[in-house]
């Protein structure tokens, strides 16, 4: 899960990390206020969506008068902002953050992630903030420095000295610099995050080291016992479908082409699109609707495919284990005789019970076209485009 | 032989009152799994599926000799119940539970570590069907009638890719020493390297089907064990090829973040180990046959 810049450096805020004052607003005049009182002769109006590459999208403005505030303000609130990371239908800004310039001596880069290969949390930073990391790695890969933290014992003071030397932080600033890092540290193994990254960190020219803009993401699975975080999540910065399968159950993503699909597991779910675009189609979307694939799920998982225009053909792939393929078969029939499918469906059953399942599929009155393999399956799917 | 789990191996069921404990807990034991008895704080005494109930697991190992278990916890427990079967002495803990937090993950991983390399529990899981080895025992939660007895071993991270592949090499006539899923979690118990190296050192196992996917370092880092250290060929899939940079597919491990780490890369890091690629999932089965003819195994 996802959290805006504003609600990040909240809770960097609350672990100690320093950050420019600012405030959340909803309106221009709510903003030109803000800007009077956060005071100063410069201010920055953040547009704030679910992304990063906002400032190159237009979607921060600085401003010399709380005026110029109010006009940035009003020029944003209700647009979508489309960056290189949203997709060309963008995200909407409901929300705008003022917040007062900085006057930056130094930008720097900070994350930290789960490392898979050695189970720890790995800390990430270097001397060019402001490029993504993807960039950094790629042009500037010599400056990075990586830290693994043993998470039985937590961040260590001489680990977080050795990162703010690393970045090259004068004497004087390398104990606030190393409570910076211990602070971000803090917030991700106590908040089960899964990612926090400062892009920039700056020191400013008043020697302060300060966290300019900021992303968090978090353990969906541990959201459970993070009700502070899960009341953070902003639903109208996600796809509207994805919003409806989470709710439901069922693993959703949006993808670009025609053609939906309905599969029981994750992974058949990948090699059914994978198939799909070898037999030289292109999948509207992944959808996992469970191991089980029950009948509630499967009128649901047709359900929520009907809502997207996009899709041309419908193709249903069921592995039955333990739910036999007859009573998969079932579930079909009778979501179809509660929903109106208007597309050509291919449906290719698997697993116990095979030749019951389809046999019961044939008897119903549903207009379908039958598959055997995965592979027929994605051919027939790609056929019925027309 | 097989791997992990053979004909008489004790299984104990951690969450054995519940549900879903104990729907596969009969349907492992219709299969023909010598399960001993189960794990439910606070039921101990009681008799479940004719088979006695205990309050710890360590009562449970006690009274009834088990090495292994397989975990129905809900994932807010699910941490605690799998530290506790390491602490009992269980070898082998398979986790079924979907949804045990990242961080918790590494807890227990970090908790293991204070036992001796022979004391240690081995994790296979979370978020994974289980283990069988077809004809003799099965601890998980697979439809066991599509597994053929035989010399192939599997290793997957998906439960349902892996019924598929077992059951296009039943239609092959091709069978199974033991299939294992190691789950879809980014952070997990066994990797494919822990569970190709079990099978390398099998009798049994002539080959080894692994069925990856996108995210994470493991089939690569499988790749070059192999490369290394196998003499068995070595086959894969590696599901994904069109899921987008940066999301979550499904399984909360299946996510590219960095080099290495999509289908295509994958398949290629794997190529240069000598692994053999299964070039669809259609086609896992006869990917699987086409080498053991190469390699005189059939």
């Amino acid at each position: 899960m996802d959290i805006h810049e504003y609600q990040a450096k909240k809770i960097l805020s609350d672990f100690g990390v320093k950050i420019p004052t600012g405030g959340i607003v909803y309106s221009p005049e709510n903003a030109e206020n803000k800007a009077r009182e956060i005071g100063g002769s410069k201010w920055v109006v953040k547009a704030q969506v679910h992304s990063g590459a906002r400032g190159k999208a237009g979607g921060i403005i600085i401003c010399n008068s709380p005026l110029e505030v109010a006009d940035a303000t009003d020029k944003l609130l209700g647009k979508k902002l489309i960056t290189n990371q949203t997709g060309p239908e963008g995200k909407i800004i409901n929300r705008i953050y003022i917040e007062e310039a900085t006057d930056i001596k130094h930008e720097l880069y900070l994350g930290l992630v789960f490392d898979r290969s050695s189970e720890s949390i790995m800390v990430v930073a270097s001397t060019e903030g402001g490029m993504s990391v993807e960039e950094i790695s790629k042009e500037k890969p010599e400056t990075i420095i990586r830290s693994k933290i043993e998470v039985a014992v937590g961040i260590q003071q001489f680990q977080a000295r050795e990162i703010a030397f690393g970045l090259g932080i004068e004497s004087k600033l390398i104990s606030r610099a190393a409570n910076t890092i211990i602070g971000c540290y803090k917030a991700f193994s106590e908040l089960d995050a899964t990612m926090v990254e400062v892009n920039p960190l700056v020191v400013s020219h008043q020697d302060e080291i300060l966290a300019l803009d900021c992303k968090m993401s978090f353990d969906n699975n541990a959201m459970f016992r993070r009700d502070e975080i899960a009341e953070l999540r902003d639903k109208t910065q996600e796809n509207s479908n994805e919003v409806y399968a989470s709710d439901r159950g069922m693993n959703y993503v949006s993808l670009d082409g025609n053609i939906g699909n309905i599969i029981n597991g994750a992974g058949l779910a990948m090699a059914s699109m994978d198939m799909i675009k070898l037999a030289g189609g292109e999948p509207a979307n992944f959808l996992d609707v469970g191991g089980g694939a029950t009948p509630e799920k499967i009128v649901k998982a047709f359900k929520l495919i009907s809502m997207d225009t996009k899709v041309k053909v419908i193709l249903v792939n069921i592995f039955a284990g333990i739910n036999r393929c007859d009573w998969v078969a079932e579930g079909i029939v009778q979501a179809l005789s509660k929903i109106e499918i208007k597309h050509p469906l291919v449906i290719r059953l698997a697993g116990t019970n095979v030749e019951k399942g389809n046999e019961i599929l044939k008897k119903s009155n549903i207009n379908y076209i039958e598959a055997s393999t995965l592979e027929d399956a994605a051919n027939k799917a790609v056929k019925a485009l027309g | 032989m097989s791997i992990i789990i053979h004909k008489n191996t004790k299984i104990l069921v951690q969450g054995f009152t519940g549900k879903i404990g104990s729907f596969h807990a009969e349907e492992m034991i219709k299969y023909g799994s010598n399960v001993v008895g189960g794990v439910t704080p606070g039921k101990g005494g009681m008799t479940h599926l004719n088979l006695p109930v205990f309050n710890t697991v360590k009562e449970a190992v006690d009274q009834t000799g088990a090495s292994t278990s397989i975990l129905f916890v809900p994932p807010a427990f699910a941490a605690d119940s799998a530290m506790e079967a390491a602490d009992a002495g269980i070898k082998t803990c398979v986790a079924i539970t979907d949804g045990i937090p990242s961080h918790d993950m590494v807890k227990i991983k970090r908790y293991m570590r204070r036992y001796p390399k022979d004391k240690k529990m081995g994790l296979v899981g979370p978020n994974c069907a289980g283990i069988i080895s077809p004809g003799k025992s099965m601890l998980g939660i697979m439809p066991g009638h599509i597994y053929k007895e035989g010399k192939i071993g599997i290793v997957s991270r998906s439960g349902t890719l892996g019924y598929e592949a077992a059951q296009q090499l039943k239609d092959l006539e091709i069978g199974v020493s033991t299939s294992v899923g190691i789950g879809g979690d980014p952070i997990n118990g066994s990797s494919f390297r822990d569970i190709i190296e079990k099978f390398e050192n099998d009798d049994e196992t002539i080959a080894v089907l692994m069925i990856g996917e996108i995210g994470g370092p493991q089939e690569v880092e499988a790749g070059k064990f192999a490369k290394e250290n196998m003499s068995k060929p070595v086959i894969a899939y590696i599901a994904g090829l069109t899921a987008p940079k940066g999301r979550v597919m499904g399984h909360a491990g299946a996510i590219v973040s960095a080099y290495g780490e999509s289908a295509i890369e994958k398949v290629e890091l794997l190529k240069e180990c000598g692994v053999t690629i299964s070039k669809n999932p259609s086609v896992m089965g006869e990917t699987v046959k086409k080498v053991l003819v190469e390699n005189n195994l059939n």
